[in-house]
């Protein structure tokens, strides 16, 4: 019918007096490889369980190949791989072993060639006899993510795969991303990450249980007509906060140096000057295009204003 | 089938790899028998005892010399007042105190009423009680003596009216030894705690690492995944079984009187219940840590005081006795004791079978229905 593969309506999960996730709607096409991105408590993880099938949203709908998750959990599972937050792999069997109970329960018949393609992938083949525990971060992670494929499945849903892995390995596990994206895979990847998301074909910014914006990264980035003054200064924070009280403008603080959000025509000397006039110094500064970074602290900022206000 | 068939040589490849584990379940068991069955004991063989005798004449020296041949009373101390005599009892160096006071030995003589104190420490009420036994049967031997001597000494003939004495016949356990009835207790009580922790343990373990939210993202079945994880714990049950009848015979020399196959038939049906709770506790925990607590706190430990393994049920109050109908492992430490020690089958115990079946498929059923309903 289309060629949607991920369908969410307007999903609402409370735990108790907690909501989670507070009215999600969101399409993941096929062969996209989509990165939902925010910070820790987003309710990234509550979402991405939904559309496991692990959770059951308290309204809303969420459907996969057009069928309904919680009432098609068998149906779904069987198309889905799913690799959850920590690396869940079983730490006392060996590299093969854990791939080959993956493939047993999955009822992949004549798993031996899949196995060593993912082996060869992964370049997990060197050391497909040693026990899980006894390989770093990054390789169990690979293992975690050749398990999840070995039956062949129509969508990855990847559950913050990158938190808590060296930078190197993080290089390698998007370049494996990369070549399934390539060979048709959809992908479906959290993370806090915002330097990973510009990676993905499309992103969704999610806070406090909302998705504040979908889009490709660079239509997003260009999405509020703002240019980032990237001054370094000291203190920062004093600079920030006499630029938004003169100015009214976002300042945001990254360590010793500030980007202020500014229009893409405005004269960025007034803000300089602001500076100077309270005693403060001025190492360097230059202007940049917005990053994405910029933008989702931005709408976060905004979206917070908007509660307060509503309260 | 096949799925099934794959989880459970995951589970004992993981058994196997770990050998801390596999040696805590095959080694362990006999360690345990071994130590409880000499420990378990509520046999009293020594009483220490201390005397104050501040008549020191004839038979008072008579009468300890009585109670020195039983071979129960150990007289290790002679004091000289009240206040060492306490001191020893504080302490815990005697059980017993015995006071002779001036006049006994002069009483005696007078055929006047002569009394001695006893002084017991009963912090260990059994051992007090006990003794105290041990105590006024020695005594009245040498009451009866001390008649006939006085009697004799008068020049009369001596003649009890009827005199009863019982002829005592102690079937089952003739020594009576603690230790007979214990072990076959311990037996249970160690099937019971490795099917209820490895079960427990082996389904929480996966909620900790992650992996079982990968499993149930699989078209696995909620009943293989239980039966994968029973059937290997079973197995090892079984096995510990084997091991413990064999510590069994060896150390304590106590054989199976009765049936080999209808005992294994009733662990059988015990482990329904005992791998059913283990199955309800991995329902409401999260950690391993919480597993090991709730099954030791409130699973075992009250299933162990209530089953009449230490602590006969017979003993207990009435409303605490209706209680224990409801512990499994108390119809299963029947059956055990009933097989081992009385020969007994399962045309004697055939009630104990029957509601282990019942409670077993019950418990079973009700957390199968709690592990599904927590899954889906």
């Amino acid at each position: 019918m289309n060629d949607l593969i991920l369908q969410a309506e307007e999903i609402f999960k409370n735990y108790r007096a907690v909501e989670a996730v507070k009215g999600v709607s969101l399409n993941i096409k096929k062969g996209e490889l989509f990165g939902l991105v925010g910070p820790d408590g987003a309710g990234k993880t509550t979402l991405i369980r939904i559309f496991c099938g692990l959770l059951n949203p308290t309204s809303g709908s969420a459907k996969l190949f057009n069928l309904e998750t919680s009432a098609n959990k068998r149906k779904i599972q069987k198309k889905i791989g799913y690799l959850s937050q920590k690396f869940s792999l079983y730490r006392d069997l060996t590299v093969d072993e854990n791939i080959e109970f993956f493939a047993d329960i999955h009822e992949v018949r004549n798993y031996k060639k899949r196995r060593d393609e993912l082996l060869d992938f992964t370049r997990l083949k060197p050391f497909r006899d040693r026990l899980a525990e006894n390989l770093s971060g990054g390789m169990q992670q690979k293992l975690a993510l050749a398990c999840s494929l070995i039956h062949n499945p129509e969508i990855l849903l990847l559950d913050e795969p990158t938190t808590g892995v060296d930078p190197l390995s993080r290089r390698d596990f998007w370049k494996i991303l990369f070549s399934l994206k390539k060979q048709g895979m959809t992908i479906l990847i959290t993370t806090p990450y915002l330097g990973e998301a510009e990676r993905c074909n499309r992103v969704a910014l999610m806070n406090k249980g909302k998705i504040l914006v979908t889009d490709e990264p660079e239509k997003i980035k260009n999405s509020i007509n703002k240019k980032a003054l990237e001054i370094t200064c000291s203190p920062a924070i004093k600079c920030a906060e006499a630029l938004k009280n003169k100015h009214g403008v976002d300042a945001q603080i990254f360590g010793d140096r500030i980007d202020v959000l500014i229009e893409e025509n405005s004269d960025f000397n007034q803000y300089l000057e602001t500076i100077k006039k309270n005693n403060l110094t001025i190492k360097n500064f230059n202007i940049n295009k917005l990053s994405l970074e910029n933008v989702f602290i931005h709408l976060i900022k905004q979206q917070d204003l908007k509660l307060a206000r509503t309260q | 089938m096949k799925i099934l068939l794959r989880i459970i040589k995951k589970e004992f490849l993981q058994f196997i790899r770990d050998p801390k584990m596999f040696r805590i379940v095959l080694i362990a068991p006999v360690v345990q028998l071994v130590l409880l069955g000499y420990a378990a004991n509520l046999e009293v063989k020594v009483i220490h005892t201390a005397v104050y005798n501040q008549s020191k004449g004839t038979t008072s020296r008579n009468l300890l010399r009585e109670l020195k041949a039983t071979g129960y009373f150990h007289l290790d101390y002679y004091v000289n007042n009240y206040k060492e005599l306490q001191k020893l009892i504080d302490r815990g160096n005697v059980v017993l105190g015995l006071v002779f006071d001036k006049d006994f030995d002069s009483n005696i003589g007078a055929s006047r009423k002569a009394s001695i104190q006893a002084v017991f420490d009963a912090s260990d009420g059994n051992t007090a009680t006990i003794s105290a036994g041990y105590l006024q049967a020695a005594i009245q031997k040498f009451n009866r003596k001390i008649s006939l001597i006085t009697l004799s000494k008068k020049g009369k003939e001596v003649r009890f009216p009827a005199n009863i004495e019982p002829i005592t016949r102690v079937w089952f356990n003739p020594e009576l030894k603690t230790r007979i009835f214990m072990v076959p207790g311990i037996m249970s009580l160690l099937l019971m705690i490795i099917t209820i922790t490895l079960t427990s343990l082996a389904i929480v373990k996966e909620k900790e690492i992650g992996t079982f939210d990968q499993l149930i993202v699989t078209p696995i079945k909620p009943y293989q995944l239980i039966l994968g994880k029973f059937i290997p714990f079973v197995a090892v049950g079984l096995i510990v079984i084997v091991i413990v009848l064999t510590a069994m015979a060896v150390v304590f020399n106590i054989s199976v009187k009765g049936s080999l196959l209808f005992l294994f038939a009733s662990s059988l049906i015990f482990v329904l219940s005992t791998l059913g709770l283990g199955l309800f506790i991995s329902t409401v925990t999260k950690t391993q840590q919480q597993a090991m607590m709730i099954a030791t706190f409130g699973v075992m430990m009250p299933m162990i005081y209530l089953s009449g393994f230490a602590f006969p049920i017979v003993n207990m109050p009435v409303s605490i006795q209706y209680i224990t109908y409801l512990i499994p492992l108390r119809y299963f430490i029947e059956i055990i004791r009933g097989v081992i020690l009385k020969g007994l089958g399962l045309a004697d115990l055939w009630t104990q079978f029957v509601i282990l079946i019942f409670f077993g498929i019950l418990i079973l059923f009700l957390s199968s229905l709690r592990f599904k309903k927590k899954i889906d």
